[in-house]
């Protein structure tokens, strides 16, 4: 039982991490109908700035501000860099230039801090808290969920709550006609690429310290299992990405500790599989109308 | 109301142009690349004839991909992982009975069943699902061989037992003519194949699966089948493969070489035999490349990262400049010639 509980709350930990990530991927889907692959590149890369920065002023939270700052710059040059030239004619040409930037990323991270683990630290202990003998949850797991439920409220607020937000979900709806309406739909564009990996580098810093370090590669499964949360959840549901993200989170935890880790992607593999036979637009999707 | 007008001058346009440039029959094509590898086999030095025998390797499943994701729309990034089944069949049953056609035969069966099961799965999701589906299939390989850990043998992977080649010949050659034989084949089955009714149902489900419903195609048939036959493709691929490299593990079909196969077949050219052909030798070309550059400047983290960056260039560069891929540019310079004659 008690390790039942510990991994449960281990998978929530986790699981908030993909939720994060999940939401990023969403965002863009909803603004500009790209699935951005390169998000996990973007991510590991602005855990190398924290680390540059970290390392060289010996403050934790230096390089968490950095990340994130660099996360806005990121997204913003990536979108109106090269996104914003990508043919819309098919849903390939996203997917293939995003897959193209992944690998900019990783080669020039490669080059200039090398393909190895570089060990990361983590501002709070590890150490998970006991309840009557029972292992719960560490303090680091603590700030994680207390870092994504400030992301996940303030997202909220902003696209419920604020004009910018009202004028980011028209230019997503209706571009043409909020153009009309003197939405800048570009602008909202770039602000939604720059919030996404924003969020999407704060999901990576949570998540490489417990994984083996920073490495060019280190978001790579890390996108995936997010990729399936977001799948699971529904692509176009924000709510679908957070649940998703839990889901896939609390499973992945159940496997590593009841069978074996190796298994894990296996897990989430079938997980896609079901769900998706069942769903095929994910479990928080409206349904489509007939086509014939 | 520009759409509506400018469409009988291009129709009038293309149509002598189709009959200018009648096409000639595969089976005259093919035979004149097997003419032309054989010669080559003969000129070109050892190593060369080892890249030459790897490029045919791609080459079966690029143009398999090519198949699938340019004539009907489907994507998959999970081409790695089919690969890694044939190679993994290939040496299990090599090490079993050593009967090299039978391995093939048996490398093939595997993929293809593989291919029939994700391919009923991936008929009903569209887009980004199945993406995602594929991507999952992906980072599979490793986690497979390291829980069947007696079978796979983790990490380490199996070795190939082979019979060397008849003694007149070099090793290098040997495996150049094989993975020829085996690319042309199923290039040429290819070819054949999607000139027919069933390339029509291919194009006709990817350019709008409402009209081809209409018209009476079988959506969901079209898209397993177009998976399956890809997949075989696969499987010849990753039993070359494992046949060129005489063994096998998880370390020879990462993430990337799903990234990169996809990125081959949109490079060359989407939908185009021909454009399988050349993303298959830009695979091997620019690691090589990128390599030896590397070495050049003596630097050891140059080596392996440099081939990434020009790669992703490349591919970045041509879907915003030349979304046809390069197998479209020699058509694209000649109609700018003509137009600004």
């Amino acid at each position: 039982m008690s390790e039942f509980i510990y991994l449960t709350f281990d998978g929530l930990s986790r699981g908030l991490v993909y939720a994060a990530f999940a939401l990023a991927l969403v965002l863009i889907w909803r603004a500009a109908r790209i699935v951005n692959f390169a998000q996990g590149a973007m991510a590991v890369s602005t855990v190398y700035v924290a680390y540059s920065v970290t390392n060289a002023t010996g403050s934790y939270w230096l390089g968490f501000a950095a990340a994130l700052l660099a996360g806005l710059a990121l997204g913003v040059t990536v979108e109106r860099v090269v996104m914003r030239f990508v043919d819309h004619s098919s849903p390939l040409n996203g997917v293939v230039v995003a897959l193209g930037l992944v690998l900019i990323i990783q080669g020039v991270l490669g080059i200039v801090y090398g393909n190895e683990f570089l060990p990361f630290a983590t501002p709070f202990s590890r150490d998970a808290f006991e309840v009557g003998g029972v292992a719960m949850l560490s303090r680091y797991d603590l700030f994680v969920f207390a870092a994504v439920g400030t992301v996940v409220v303030a997202l909220t607020l902003l696209f419920t709550r604020t004009a910018i937000g009202l004028r980011m979900r028209a230019a997503a709806f209706a571009p043409d006609v909020s153009r009309l309406l003197g939405v800048s739909v570009g602008g909202m564009l770039t602000l939604g690429w720059a919030l996404a990996a924003a969020v999407g580098s704060l999901a990576a810093i949570l998540v490489v310290p417990t994984e083996l370090g920073v490495h060019p590669t280190a978001m790579d499964v890390v996108f995936v299992s997010a990729f399936a949360a977001a799948v699971v959840g529904g692509l176009d549901s924000p709510i679908g990405a957070v649940v998703g993200g839990l889901i896939v989170g609390v499973l992945l935890s159940y496997v590593s500790g009841y069978i074996d880790v190796t298994v894990a992607p296996m897990a989430v593999l079938a997980l896609l599989v079901v769900v998706l036979l069942g769903r095929p637009g994910g479990l928080f999707s409206s349904s489509k109308a007939r086509v014939a | 109301m520009t759409a509506i007008e400018a469409r009988p001058e291009t129709g009038a346009k293309a149509l002598p142009e189709a009959k200018r440039r009648r096409r000639v029959h595969p089976v005259i094509v093919i035979a004149a690349a097997a003419v032309l590898v054989v010669v080559l086999t003969y000129v070109l030095p050892p190593f060369r004839n080892y890249q030459l025998a790897t490029v045919g390797a791609y080459f079966c499943v690029t143009a398999g991909l090519t198949v699938l994701t340019g004539l009907n729309g489907q994507l998959s990034l999970g081409h790695g992982a089919l690969m890694a089944t044939g190679a993994y069949t290939l040496a299990l049953t090599q090490n079993k009975w050593e009967n090299l056609p039978v391995s093939f035969a048996a490398a093939v069966l595997v993929t293809t069943l593989l291919g029939a099961i994700i391919g009923l799965a991936a008929a009903r999701l569209r887009g980004p699902y199945l993406a995602g589906l594929t991507l999952a299939v992906a980072i599979v390989v490793p986690s497979v061989t390291s829980t069947f850990d007696e079978t796979f043998n983790s990490d380490q992977g199996l070795s190939v037992y082979l019979n060397p080649p008849p003694e007149q010949y070099p090793m290098e050659q040997w495996q150049a003519w094989l993975c020829w034989s085996a690319a042309l084949v199923v290039v040429l089955l290819l070819a054949l194949l999607v000139r027919g009714r069933f390339g029509r149902d291919l194009r006709a489900v990817r350019d709008d699966e409402t009209a081809a419903k209409l018209a009476g195609i079988n959506i969901a048939r079209t898209q397993v089948l177009a998976f399956v036959v890809s997949a075989a493709c696969a499987g010849v691929s990753g039993a070359l493969f494992a046949y060129l490299a005489q063994s096998v593990s998880p370390g020879a079909f990462p993430l990337t070489l799903s990234l990169f196969l996809v990125m081959a077949i949109v490079i060359g050219g989407l939908g185009s035999l021909f454009g399988a052909l050349w993303g298959a030798l830009l695979l091997v070309v620019l690691p090589t490349l990128s390599q030896s550059l590397g070495e050049q400047a003596g630097s050891q983290r140059l080596e392996g990262n440099l081939a990434l960056i020009v790669f992703g260039v490349v591919l970045v560069v041509v879907m915003l400049a030349a979304p046809g891929g390069l197998a479209s540019i020699p058509s694209r310079i000649s109609r700018l010639i003509r137009r600004n004659r």
